[in-house]
């Protein structure tokens, strides 16, 4: 009796979020689909070119033409690797890439049939912190997938990637401290209705905003700190064995990570999915709640898109660090800087208060 | 069953059997990949019972940075089932014993607490961050500075130590 109430209870709860999750999914597959065809594009006009133009108008179809063409190719395992692992790698590097995407608000709630409805997957109350978590599992995709080719290339680019991870997670958790001690709170949702409220946090933590962003572009192995891809050194990385969907995964989770860590940017210090200028609760009087949560989703998008275009920017512009020179930035510069801001921000919210 | 009891003795089993997978795996690699599962139906634990901060710092410190330093060590070791060292009959003997007489006092320990029916209803809220911080930062706060220090001169010993190490090769 007790299963059959809980059941009752949660089944339209269950089919809501079942379907925002499905939303989702589905948003950021197409979203990291199109960032491949606009990294082509932005880098041919940067560099006076066409890009892809062939495949549908303007070459609108060349990403669907690309995902069949990884799908229909042949599938190879080498004879001496791992071959659960070798398997599993890709798998996993997809899988951390996505879940992260639980935890952001994508907008307020809606009004749908009478049930108030949030864009949110899951408001928990760790809610950054367990990007975090996620973050750190998403070196066991590429760990994994190096080791398990059993190529000394690919397990060098490997461990180059992990450490570079792991080493850049220090700074960006130390730049969100300073965050986390203004805001009070670690839920997403709570940090995106503060900046509502009192302005984008990037006015009080340029700093802080500065050093996040360049171990974002480390944590997604993006130029310049794309190293364990360094084809001049590595051959191709640590997916170098790797062949068909397989090496597609590995490659698309990239552009997934791209997306997700381009929302927990614009929702950390960009306000989320406020509205510049705009004072919501007076504009859902006129306009209705559902259209001004469907405005806060178009804002948190274009904000989302500006920051896939500086990925793409960066990646044209600039070239390639050396590994102790990214070693270096990481630890004697990012680390140190990162403390002095958490200081200088504890000793003005102190001396504020008193 | 309420749902937690489900995910309970699902997970405890997950736990149990990634435990022993950890053991019984051959190769070294494979059987760090197990305890990250252990580690992973531990947090699963910690969030049944509420205690979310405690569940992701499980996941971030153990589950993420320690094992990642275990399988960079045993990549690069290139440790195989083949190569593995065999201890002697004695040896095996000994290390059966001392572990099931820790077994047997961890029961005999716990045997009478009723501690884990009350973490599979999902009630408690010291695992919060808010009450865990509390706590910490007054009632446990010499301890929580002590550790700290502890921690502070391991890290300085394992650089002082690295340091010896390279520049008695560059001369």
């Amino acid at each position: 009796m007790i299963t059959m109430d809980l059941l009752a209870i949660d089944l339209a709860y269950g089919l809501e979020k079942l379907l925002l999750i499905g939303g989702i999914i589905t948003v950021s597959l197409i979203v990291a689909m199109y960032t491949t065809y606009a990294e082509r594009k932005v880098a041919a006009w940067m560099q006076d070119r066409r890009g892809p133009n062939r495949a549908g108008p303007f070459g609108l179809l060349q990403p669907v033409a690309d995902g069949l063409k990884l799908f229909f190719k042949e599938e190879i395992i080498p004879l001496t690797s791992n071959k659960t692992l070798f398997v599993l790698g890709p798998a996993l590097a997809m899988v951390t890439a996505m879940l992260t995407s639980a935890v952001i608000p994508w907008g307020s709630s809606i009004e749908l049939f009478g049930r108030n409805v949030s864009l949110q997957i899951a408001d928990v109350n760790i809610g950054i912190l367990y990007v975090f978590g996620v973050v750190s599992m998403g070196v066991y995709g590429i760990m994994i997938g190096g080791w398990s080719s059993n190529n000394k290339f690919s397990l060098i680019a490997a461990v180059r990637g992990a450490s570079q991870i792991i080493s850049y997670e220090l700074a960006m958790g130390l730049s969100l401290i300073a965050l986390l001690m203004m805001t009070g709170s670690l839920s997403l949702k709570t940090i995106v209705q503060q900046q509502m409220e009192g302005g984008w946090n990037i006015i009080y933590q340029p700093l802080g905003f500065l050093i996040f962003l360049i171990c974002v572009f480390a944590e997604c192995n993006r130029t310049p700190f794309d190293l364990p891809e360094a084809e001049n050194e590595l051959n191709f990385g640590y997916h170098q064995e790797y062949s068909s969907m397989k090496l597609g995964l590995y490659l698309f989770s990239e552009y997934v990570n791209m997306f997700i860590s381009s929302a927990v940017v614009s929702t950390l210090f960009f306000g989320g999915y406020d509205i510049p200028f705009v004072d919501e609760t007076a504009l859902s009087l006129s306009l209705g709640a559902n259209t001004v949560a469907l405005l806060g989703f178009g804002a948190l998008f274009a904000k989302i898109l500006f920051f896939l275009f500086l990925f793409i920017w960066v990646r044209w512009t600039i070239p390639r660090f050396r590994y102790d020179q990214l070693m270096d930035l990481g630890w004697k510069k990012l680390i140190p800087l990162a403390l002095a801001n958490m200081l200088i921000t504890a000793l003005v919210i102190l001396w504020l208060n008193k | 069953m309420h749902i937690n009891e489900i995910l309970f003795w699902f997970l405890t089993a997950l736990a149990l059997f990634s435990a022993m997978m950890v053991v019984f795996s051959k190769n070294p690699v494979h059987s760090v990949l197990w305890l990250i599962m252990v580690f992973m139906a531990i947090t699963g634990h910690y969030i049944i019972m509420n205690a979310q901060f405690l569940a992701i710092v499980n996941m971030i410190v153990y589950a993420g940075a320690i094992m990642v330093l275990f399988l960079f060590v045993i990549m690069f070791m290139n440790l195989n089932a083949e190569s593995e060292p065999q201890k002697s009959k004695w040896m095996k003997f000994a290390a059966v014993l001392s572990g099931g007489s820790l077994m047997l006092i961890l029961i005999a320990a716990l045997k009478d607490n009723d501690g884990f029916i009350s973490s599979m209803r999902g009630e408690g809220s010291i695992g919060l961050i808010k009450n865990l911080g509390k706590v910490l930062f007054t009632d446990y706060v010499v301890p929580f500075e002590i550790s700290s220090i502890l921690f502070l001169s391991a890290m300085v010993g394992a650089i002082v130590l690295g340091k010896k190490d390279s520049s008695t090769i560059v001369s």
